[in-house]
Parts: structure tokens; sequence; C-alpha cells
């Protein structure tokens, strides 16, 4: 019990952590403070701009992943046997 | 050859190629059938997820608001992204470890309450509706051009095809043929964009080539903000929708939306693993994001062409009316592209002013225009084509089946006439899906908004219904069947009459007693972008409801206890 515990409260750290970045490169970076961001150029690209329309896709698309890797470094600590 | 008969014979070849797949697929899995599930790859997966995903909203419409809204339009490339991170950490492992075949089905176990599932059933059909008249309105626009009819003809000819498609039960559940639909979306997407992007800026890359130089060394992006600052529209990549407050909530609403929706979400309950569920997520986004990190190019560059094909921002260089390209005349005989000369001088004047002659420049046209506005040769063309259909067709289809057998499954067997035959619950789905294109094609012939604005209210309506009770289900031991009914009955019931009475009363216009303007609004949230409201009511309501009410019985909870562990 006190083992399943400890498992999703590990769980739940690490998507809190998942979602703070997700939330950070859409709706921070993208919205909120897309006019601050636009001041920096990238390429032709201006920042906050790119965000919104590049940068978050790309890491929406890691951020799956890491979790998906993440998880199962925890699920192996947790349940070896359990392949 | 002309470009309508080779049209007709790429749009052919693609479809017997998905035939065939589905011949060959059916012949060899028969025997493993029920084993078929376990053994397809994440990759594969993936891959078929993103087809059945991207549908005519994303693969005609998207580009095409972007290319009016600018950096507005980012709101649809987000929220129909990011909902996958939510999806892949929130929902898809827990539904995979609990094993239900439906999302009424999870919904009824965990809330222990028919009563519940039968809600869920209402908000699925009435979110999955509104999601098929959106691609009504993309499967008239291109059928309407194929034909060289108007647009109205084309949704006619588009609706029966639509209902053969889906009949013969379409070709869904077969992931090698959805395999082959995304191939064929993505090559009929990328190819127009590499081509135009090499040409405007010698960079083939389009998500590289936006950010790039043009010929005369300025960037695209900012010759494109000059371009149309000039001709009095706002400037593209600072143009917001509305409010950044809005564009706030449009996003949250869409990315919510995204992991409420049942044909999204049923896709991981036949993974072979909780961790293949977590993997299949990631691989479908890899794949819609191809697509939807080349749309901003796409959207810019036909921008960019469609501007300076049309008008100059001299006025000597205005081009006449008689000697408007050949695009221009096909397109105006879909009546989506109407023309009027206020001031009679014959010249085409395009402007974000009141002396404005393009009276009407439909969005959803510019995705399928754009490789005839480029000049890019007719196969292209007609490639594009074919993968418009595809999308459009595919999704569709695969709407139409879900909403007619959850009717017919969860509603008739599962809940109300539990000693249906077989033959009878075919029957029910066959009318089920007869009705749902009807009534989807009668609002298709006035859509309440673009095909990507119509698919973005009904994201609005399963963000306000489905995923609140999902999350709550799995993240909460205390939300019970009274709490998560009334709160899905809060949640899209505040979101539709937001909806109605701004759209209309089912989207009639006449009947939309506050008008659909900005000063009636909500804080200044537009109607498409009220479901994350909607889900916020929804969690509240359900929190309070609970409280006051009886306990969940321990059985329950110890059924959330096994679905969070792998």
């Amino acid at each position: 019990m006190d083992k399943d515990r400890g498992y999703w409260k590990e769980n739940i750290n690490l998507i809190v952590k998942c979602l703070f970045i997700w939330f950070l490169s859409s709706y921070v970076f993208s919205i909120i403070l897309v006019d601050q961001l636009n001041e920096i150029r990238l390429g032709g690209y201006k920042l906050g701009f790119w965000f919104a329309q590049q940068g978050s896709i790309y890491v929406f698309v890691i951020l799956i992943f890491y979790y998906a890797f993440k998880m199962g470094e925890i699920d192996q600590r947790y349940r070896p046997s359990n392949k | 050859m002309s470009l309508q008969a080779l049209t007709f014979i790429i749009v052919g070849i693609t479809f017997a190629i998905y035939i065939g797949i589905a011949f060959w697929a059916r012949a060899r899995t028969t025997d493993e059938f029920y084993v078929a599930g376990g053994d397809i790859h994440p990759v594969a997966n993936g891959m078929a997820t993103a087809a059945d995903w991207m549908s005519a909203a994303s693969f005609i419409s998207m580009a095409g608001m972007i290319a009016f809204l600018g950096y507005g339009g980012s709101v649809f490339l987000m929220g129909w992204t990011g909902g996958y991170v939510l999806l892949a950490l929130l929902l898809a492992p827990y539904l995979r470890k609990h094993g239900s075949f439906t999302v009424p089905e999870f919904i009824s176990d965990r809330y222990y309450s028919k009563t519940a599932r039968v809600v869920a059933v209402v908000c699925l059909i009435i979110a999955s509706v509104t999601y098929v008249i959106g691609q009504m309105k993309g499967i008239g626009v291109a059928f309407s051009r194929f034909l060289e009819v108007d647009y109205d003809q084309g949704l006619m000819v588009g609706m029966g095809i639509v209902f053969i498609y889906a009949v013969m039960g379409g070709m869904k559940g077969i992931t090698y043929t959805q395999i082959a639909q995304y191939v064929i979306m993505i090559i009929a997407y990328t190819i127009p964009a590499i081509f135009i992007s090499f040409m405007l800026t010698g960079n083939p890359i389009p998500q590289i080539g936006l950010g790039g130089t043009m010929e005369d060394g300025s960037y695209l992006l900012d010759k494109l903000d000059e371009i149309v600052t000039e001709l009095g529209f706002k400037e593209y990549t600072t143009n917001k929708r509305l409010s950044l407050f809005n564009m706030f909530f449009y996003t949250l609403s869409l990315m919510i939306g995204t992991a409420g929706l049942p044909h999204v979400i049923m896709r991981f309950f036949t993974v072979p693993s909780v961790k293949a569920a977590r993997l299949s997520a990631g691989w479908a986004l890899v794949f819609i994001a191809v697509l939807y990190t080349t749309a901003p190019a796409v959207a810019a560059m036909a921008r960019l062409n469609l501007m300076t094909t049309i008008d100059q921002p001299t006025k000597e260089n205005n081009i006449a009316y008689s000697d408007r390209p050949s695009w221009f005349r096909n397109w105006e005989k879909t009546g989506l592209l109407q023309f009027e000369d206020k001031n009679e001088d014959g010249l085409i004047d395009y402007t974000g002013s009141s002396n404005n002659e393009m009276v009407k420049v439909d969005r959803d046209i510019m995705v399928l225009a754009n490789p005839e506005i480029a000049g890019l040769p007719n196969w292209v063309i007609a490639l594009v084509a074919a993968g418009g259909l595809a999308a459009a067709l595919s999704t569709a289809a695969g709407l139409l089946l879900a909403i007619s057998s959850s009717i017919s499954h969860d509603l008739l067997k599962g809940v109300f006439k539990p000693e249906i035959s077989e033959q009878d619950e075919l029957r029910a789905s066959r009318v089920a899906m007869a009705a749902s294109i009807a009534v989807a094609g009668y609002f298709g012939f006035n859509p309440p908004d673009f095909a990507a604005g119509t698919v973005a209210l009904a994201f609005g309506l399963a963000a306000s219904s489905i995923f609140p009770a999902l999350m709550m289900g799995i993240f909460s031991r205390t939300i019970n069947k009274e709490g998560a009914i009334a709160g899905m009955l809060a949640g899209i019931g505040v979101t539709l009459l937001y909806v109605f009475q701004h759209k209309g009363i089912m989207f009639i216009q006449s009947t939309a007693f506050l008008g659909d303007m900005e000063p009636n609004w909500f804080f200044g949230i537009e109607p498409n972008a009220f479901g994350a409201v909607g889900a916020v009511v929804n969690f509240v309501v359900a929190y309070l409801v609970s409280k006051k009410t009886p306990e969940i019985p321990s059985d329950v909870k110890e059924m959330v206890e096994r679905i969070r562990l792998p």
C-alpha cells in the first residue's frame, strides 16, 4: 500500500512538472508574454510568434516522450517484475 | 489533360489503394482478429490515430484561417496539438488500464450509474454531430471545386458519398488503411508547401522557409506584414484574435476538447499496454506535428501569393478583372470567391477598407486554391484534392460510426433495451447514421462558422462535458455519481446556452437573442472559446454536489486505486 502511494506520488510530481512546461511554452510564451518576446528575433521569426506557431508544438512532442520515458523508469523501480 | 480529369484519376487511384489495402488486411488478419489490436506497434498506431484525427478542419480549413488571422490563428495550432499532452499524461494510460471499450462505459463503471452513462452518451452525440457539421462544410467546399458547381450542389453530392462510405463500414478500424490515408494526406499537404517555400525563399523546408528571406533579401514575414498593412489589413505576425484573454481561453478549450473527444480516446483502449498507451499518444503527435508545423508556412505563403497576385500595394499595378487568372475564375463558379466592381474601374481592389471589392473570399478555399495560385503543375493540385477528400471523408465516417454505435450499443443495448436482437441493433445504428448525416448536412448548408470554427465549437462541447468527468474519475476518489452527472449537465448546458444565445438556437442565426457581437460576450470570450469556461463550471459543480451527497462506495474507491497502477 505504501509502495503504491509512493508510486502515485512520484507520478503526480512528474505530471505537475510536465504540465508546468506545457503551460509555460503555450500560454505564457505564446500568449501572455507574446508582445514582449516579439522584441526578440529568431531569423525571420519574431520569438513570440515562433513559439505560438512552431515552438510549442515541438515542446509538446518532447514532453510526451519525456513523460513516457520517465514513467518507464518509475514503473521499473516500483514493479520490476511487471513487464 | 484537363485539371478536372486529372483530379478524378488521382482521387480514384488513392481510393483504390485504400480499398485494396482494406481487403488485403482483412484477408490477412481474420484469424487473428481478436488479437489484432494487440500487436500493432505504437508507431503504426500513432500514424493511424493521426489520420483519424486530422479532418477537413486540419487539412482544408486551418491554414486558410491562419492565412487571414495571422498570429490569432495560433489558437488552432496549439489547441489541437497541446491536447495530446493532456491525453498522454492525464487520461490514456488509466483508461487503458481500466479496459473498457467506450467512453460512456468507463463513465458508467466509475460513477456506478446508468444515468451517468446516458448523460455521457448525449454529450458525446451533441459534440460529435457538431463536429460532423464542420466536416460537411469542408466536404462541400472540396466537391464544389472539383465538380465546378456551386457550394450547395457540391455539399449534396458530398453527403451522398459520405453516407455510402460510412454505411460500407468506411475504411475504419483497419489500421493499415489509415496508415495509407495518412501517407497520402501528408504527401498532398507537404509537396505544395515544399514547392512554394522553395520558390519564395530558396529553402525547401517550409518550417525554415517561413523564417527565411526572399529574393530581395527581406524576411518573408516582414514582407508579408508590410504588404498587408499597406493594403489596410492588420499586421500578420501580431494580429490578435480579439484579445490575448480570448486567445488563452480559445486555446484551452481546444486542448481540453481534444482530450475529451471519443473517437480519439477510443484509440487508446486497444493498445497492448499502459506503456504503449503513453507512447502511442507521443507518436500520434509526431505525425500530427508534421502537418501542424507546415500549416503556418502554407498559411503565410498562401496569403502572400494571394495578395501579390490579385492586388498590388501601388494602384497602377492592380490587375484588371477581365485579366483575372484561371484559378480565380474556377473558384468564382463555387460562389466562395466573389468580386464586385464597386468603383467600376474594371480593376480589382483588394483592401482592408470599405473600398474592398473582393466581397467574398471564403477562408476554407485557401489550402485547395493555394497550389493553383502559386502556379504549380496540375498533378500537385489534383493531389491536394485527393488529400483533402481523404481527410474529410475518413473523419466524417469515423465520427458517424461513433455516433451510431453509441446510440445502438450504449443507449439501446446498454440501457433501454438490453434484450434487443443483433439485427435490430444494426438496423438502429444505420438509421442513426442516416439521421446524423441529414442533420449535419442540413446545418452544412448554413454552417455557423468556417469549417475550423465549427469544429472548434464541437471541441468546446466535449471540453465542457467529457474531459472533466474522465479526469475527476481518475484523479479524485471523492467525486460521486451525483457530482459527475450534475457537472456534465452544468458544463455542457452553460456552453450550449452561451453558443446558442450568440450563434442562434440550433445555429439558426435569426434566433440569436444576444447577437454574435463582442460587447455581449462574457469577458470578451467568443462562443467558440467558451468550452474552457464550461469545463471550469463542470469541475466546480461536480465538487460542490459531491460534498453534499453520499460518499462513493468502497468498491469504486478500490477500482480507482487499481487504475492508477500500471
